[in-house]
């Protein structure tokens, strides 16, 4: 068993190293984060939702549908408190 | 179990303030820094400072565990229902401008995303507030 952890530890790390090479620079303007939708947004972001702060605009508008998620997330992590922890009492 | 004088009073005094700045914070989430998270958050800080400094019943008094279950799926609600309300008039889940309101476009999109914002903030608080009335040791209860 500790064979098969080393093993699969080292081959882990040997492809994460191996995959280190292919990414980009800080501050590089080719990233492809920066390659797709960045440009739109950062022209587009105020006239389409009248939204001064971009951030915003690109949290609760046009990545709507993340942020449902992550709040589904923080929701379930109170129910999972909730029903771990709670002594007594109806809910 | 009461606390200092000195720490009741202070803690009177500034957490009115405290909840003010988090409205601030999520009302202003659109023009400045700031949102629903963060503003959330804050709001919950003042509800566990009532906790820390005058005891957990007393904070239980004002928004008991019951309203905090109620409030933590209201705000999840108002977003999953403003996403609904787009498919209903015909639009994409959170295609904010099918509403049909008298605006244009843009204006109802960002009034949504503060409507949004503001049951993101709804959410944040009630469960933060949540978890800490839960891990909070009830020993005078």
């Amino acid at each position: 068993m500790k064979t098969w952890a080393l093993v699969s530890v080292l081959l882990v790390g040997f492809l994460l190293i191996w995959a280190e090479g292919d990414i980009p620079a800080i501050g590089d303007s080719d990233a492809p984060a920066y390659n797709y939708v960045a440009d739109r947004y950062i022209k587009e972001a105020y006239n389409e939702t009248d939204t001064p702060n971009m951030v915003t605009a690109i949290l609760a508008d046009y990545r709507s549908y993340d942020t449902l998620g992550e709040l589904t997330v923080i929701f379930t992590a109170g129910v999972a408190v909730l029903l771990l922890l709670r002594r007594g009492g109806r809910l | 179990m009461k606390q200092d004088v000195v720490i009741r009073t202070v803690c009177r005094l500034i957490v009115p303030f405290i909840q003010i700045f988090a409205l601030y914070v999520i009302i202003h989430g659109a023009s400045g820094t700031g949102g629903g998270f963060q503003g959330g958050v804050i709001f919950a800080s003042a509800i566990i400072l009532i906790g820390i400094a005058f005891g957990l019943p007393d904070a239980l008094q004002r928004i008991s565990e019951k309203t905090n279950t109620l409030l933590s799926c209201t705000g999840l609600y108002i977003y999953a229902g403003i996403g609904i309300l787009c498919i209903i008039f015909g639009g994409n889940f959170l295609g904010y401008s099918f509403i049909p309101l008298p605006l244009d476009s843009a204006a109802t999109r960002g009034l949504m995303a503060e409507i949004v914002e503001i049951g993101i903030g709804i959410t944040v608080m009630a469960v933060m507030t949540s978890i800490f009335y839960d891990i909070a040791v009830k020993e005078d209860m």
